[in-house]
């Protein structure tokens, strides 16, 4: 009974935290521009109105179009669930691994390219286009830390690993190291985060994502940025509940642990963008052509510490500046 | 030299229309004209700008060796005239823009589609003598095709996903690259020719500072000196000067708005934080001391519309002081970034034969070896006494186009420091004497050259009104820079061009 209540409060609080993710990591961005930005509260008004607004469907769109949004936000969140976030002893955390988890956000793309070529305009079919190119990128490098953590661990489950790694057997791994690394640059092109793509950009042409959602509207839309923030915060709890586990509350816990492990979760998620974030603000997106280029020289540890801690001190001037 | 006739010596022997000052109007016949236009296809004289009257085609012509500016007329019995874009590119949409406001036809031109009008107007050829009917239904507009596998089209615009001006650029790319760019103009097309006739000196000083708004200051000055010009004004000695104070002024701010703008579209948003608060503070200091934020109407015929403050000097100065060091600071964050370097430099390149055979002024120009600036070919008062130095990069590419900025900002900065420090007493605007006449004027606008010209009567109405903005010779650059660059960089590249859409489409 408490491990279905678990996984009730799992599946929801997700849904329910991921605005509040999104709008605390556009207001770091923002203060890191030395603007002063929006509420971290804003996300939850956005979906609210967009729900609120009709859905205009261009008449060139079939049923995939209107479809899409529901299996897209649908294959996130179900992804988002399997993660343990505050515990590992889910229901559902033996029914799906890594691999599975790939697989779901794969499906949530698949069809989001779908729907952006379905409708026929120019800007879907590049969106999808250069969509797919960064997946054939991003996947195989998520699968690659899949596999090195479970080499480590042996298992592609979560709970698994998260065990794993807190009972303390796992010494200093370089090759932890780098699947942290690797992680963070998946988790960077899976959320169309600068170098990859810049969800903020008004300019069609350079958009990945967004070329892909422009003719959505009302609760279409509503869904399909909702899956963008849940995405986002499957990916910070994921790098979170992997790489720093320390909290988390495991199979035979007392309420006590899951309420620590669950105190613990949020601040461990939440102060996460500030150091990985730093770097957006500083580094321009690239252009399509030299991402793969900048993908493998960015995949380098090395290159991803420099380019951070340079961005970090101007954002340090930034702030200066405007005090 | 040997066989190489100069503009003047070419004109000698036609007819000189009385009244237009400083530069002489000739007129030819049909045999002139033609000759001229066959002159053109191998000389070195650059087009500065064509226009036209109900019945009668003008251009504007500068000899690039000795700088000596002549306007050239020819009157169209039979509404047409032999196409000086069948030799010089860079007149192609002028003369397809006659055709649609006057109605005269360019013989010899290839492209017969019309470029300004859309078929959506409610009459065509509106400037003509005789207005004919409006097109019942909007005109079809075949864009030039690319032929070969795999390509496809990206229509973008008229209407963007971000608050820019309109205009439709259809793509043929092949994949990520772009195999060719077509724009299609004429969105913002106010009809200021049209409604500046018959309206006074003064009311026609606003429009002409409306054309395009973010170089009102370099339009309205244009005006005003036509105007000066035509009607032999003498202008106050401090007038010249706290023009050139306002000019620089608005070169400065929207040099610095273009600058975050164009990092801001790599993605480089700090640098937009930054500029737009060291523009704002410009734009704060103009309202205090001038009573507009964008300097609109602060320039006018005779002079200008009123003095600067007491506390004007001291005012910017305290502004020059804080955005030197603030514009040192973004240059080297500019520089120092390598990931931005590593989009603008090499990207979107407009080679310097190009510039040339343009006559692209501005940023444009000058980031591809082309150095000319009108503040001293043909120059006007006072840049003859500020030793002004015109930065020039041979690039040409987007890097280019930023140092040029920077550079220009800098200038912008020194000149501004020596009109306060020289800035003569005394009045600051003079009464118009009635005279009839035509006038011309050439000023610098931060975008590069902006061409005024002007017929008044002796009842200080303006009978006929032609502004040229330097866009038109940039904007098919725009498409030549972008061929084999990627879709994606087109937004870097039209921002570093940043042409103004409505100044062309006026």
């Amino acid at each position: 009974m408490t491990e279905f209540l678990i996984q009730l409060a799992q599946i929801f609080l997700v849904v329910a935290l991921a605005p509040l993710v999104t709008g605390w990591v556009r207001l770091v961005k923002a203060r890191l521009q030395g603007r002063v930005g929006a509420s971290a509260l804003q996300p939850y008004r956005d979906l609210y109105r967009l729900l609120q607004q009709e859905a205009v469907v261009a008449h060139s769109a079939s049923w995939l179009f209107r479809v899409a949004p529901y299996v897209t936000f649908s294959a996130v969140w179900l992804a988002a669930v399997l993660i343990p976030t505050f515990t590992t002893d889910l229901i559902l955390a033996p029914a799906a691994d890594l691999i599975a988890l790939v697989a779901l956000l794969g499906v949530a793309r698949f069809w989001t390219a779908l729907a952006g070529l379905d409708v026929g305009t120019a800007f879907g079919g590049l969106g999808a286009s250069r969509e797919m190119m960064i997946a054939s990128l991003a996947e195989p490098a998520m699968l690659m830390v899949t596999f090195s953590l479970s080499l480590v661990s042996g298992s592609t489950a979560p709970s698994q690993i998260i065990a794993f790694v807190l009972s303390g057997s796992v010494g200093i791994e370089v090759s932890m190291g780098l699947a942290l690394a690797a992680l963070v640059i998946v988790a960077v092109a899976e959320n169309g985060r600068i170098p990859i793509d810049n969800p903020s950009t008004h300019l069609e042409l350079t958009m990945v994502h967004e070329a892909m959602v422009l003719e959505y509207s009302g609760r279409h839309l509503a869904l399909m940025e909702a899956a963008g923030m849940v995405r986002l915060t499957l990916f910070l709890a994921l790098i979170g509940g992997l790489f720093a586990p320390w909290g988390i509350a495991q199979a035979g816990a007392g309420w006590g642990e899951w309420r620590w492990g669950w105190e613990h979760s949020l601040p461990k998620a939440l102060p996460w963008p500030r150091p990985w974030r730093c770097s957006r603000p500083g580094s321009p997106r690239c252009g399509c052509s030299a991402m793969p280029i900048s993908w493998a020289a960015r995949c380098c540890w090395g290159c991803w510490r420099r380019s951070s801690s340079t961005c970090r001190r101007r954002c340090d001037g930034s702030r200066a500046d405007l005090l | 030299m040997i066989g190489q006739e100069t503009l003047a010596e070419f004109l000698a022997g036609a007819e000189t229309v009385a009244g237009s000052h400083p530069y002489p109007r000739t007129r030819l016949d049909r045999v002139g004209w033609q000759a001229l236009v066959a002159r053109l296809a191998g000389s070195d004289w650059g087009l500065m700008a064509e226009w036209g009257e109900p019945d009668e085609v003008y251009v504007a012509l500068r000899d690039e060796s000795d700088g000596e500016i002549r306007i050239v007329s020819h009157r169209c019995f039979d509404r047409r005239f032999a196409a000086i874009g069948a030799v010089r590119p860079a007149a192609i949409r002028l003369e397809r823009a006659i055709r649609d406001l006057w109605g005269l036809e360019p013989e010899g031109l290839d492209d017969r589609r019309p470029w300004l009008d859309h078929g959506r107007w409610p009459v065509r050829q509106p400037l003509a003598a005789r207005p004919r009917d409006p097109s019942p239904t909007p005109f079809a507009y075949p864009f030039l095709t690319a032929e070969g596998e795999g390509l496809h089209q990206i229509p973008v615009g008229p209407v963007h996903a971000g608050v820019i001006e309109p205009g439709h650029f259809r793509f043929h790319a092949q994949g990520e690259t772009v195999v060719r760019l077509e724009a299609r103009l004429g969105y913002t097309h106010k009809g200021i020719a049209g409604l500046a006739t018959g309206r006074t000196i003064k009311e026609v000083a606003r429009l002409a500072g409306r054309v395009s708004g973010d170089s009102t200051v370099a339009y309205a000055l244009a005006y005003a000196r036509a105007v000066e010009a035509a009607t032999g004004a003498d202008v106050p000695r401090r007038a010249n000067w706290l023009r050139a104070l306002m000019a620089e002024l608005e070169r400065l701010a929207n040099h610095l708005a273009d600058i975050g703008g164009i990092c801001n579209d790599a993605a480089f948003a700090v640098m937009l934080a930054h500029m737009s608060v060291l523009r704002e503070r410009i734009l704060g200091v103009n309202r205090a001391l001038f009573g507009h934020r964008l300097l609109m109407d602060q320039v006018v015929p005779g002079g200008v519309a009123a003095d600067l403050p007491p506390e004007g000097s001291e005012t910017i100065k305290q502004l020059l002081y804080g955005l030197h060091k603030e514009i040192d600071r973004a240059r080297q964050l500019y520089e120092n970034t390598p990931s931005l370097s590593d989009r603008t430099q090499g990207t979107g390149i407009l080679p310097s034969a190009l510039a040339n055979r343009f006559g692209a002024g501005g940023f444009v120009g000058r980031a591809s070896g082309r150095g000319h600036d009108a503040r001293r070919v043909p120059g006007y008062p006072p840049y003859e006494m500020l030793d002004l130095s015109v930065p020039m990069l041979l690039e040409g590419d987007v890097n280019a186009r930023v140092m040029i900025r920077f550079a220009e900002a800098a200038e912008s900065l020194r000149l501004i420091n020596r009109i306060l420090l020289e800035l003569p007493d005394g009045p600051v605007r003079t009464d118009l004497p009635l005279r009839a006449g035509e006038g011309m004027a050439v000023t610098e606008s931060f975008r590069g050259e902006v061409l005024v010209w002007v017929r008044v009567d002796e009842s200080g109405r303006v009978v006929r009104f032609h502004a040229h903005d330097p866009s038109w010779f940039q904007w098919p650059l725009l498409e030549a820079t972008i061929k084999g660059n990627i879709v994606a960089d087109f937004p870097l590249c039209n921002k570093s061009f940043n042409c103004s859409y409505s100044g062309h489409d006026q």
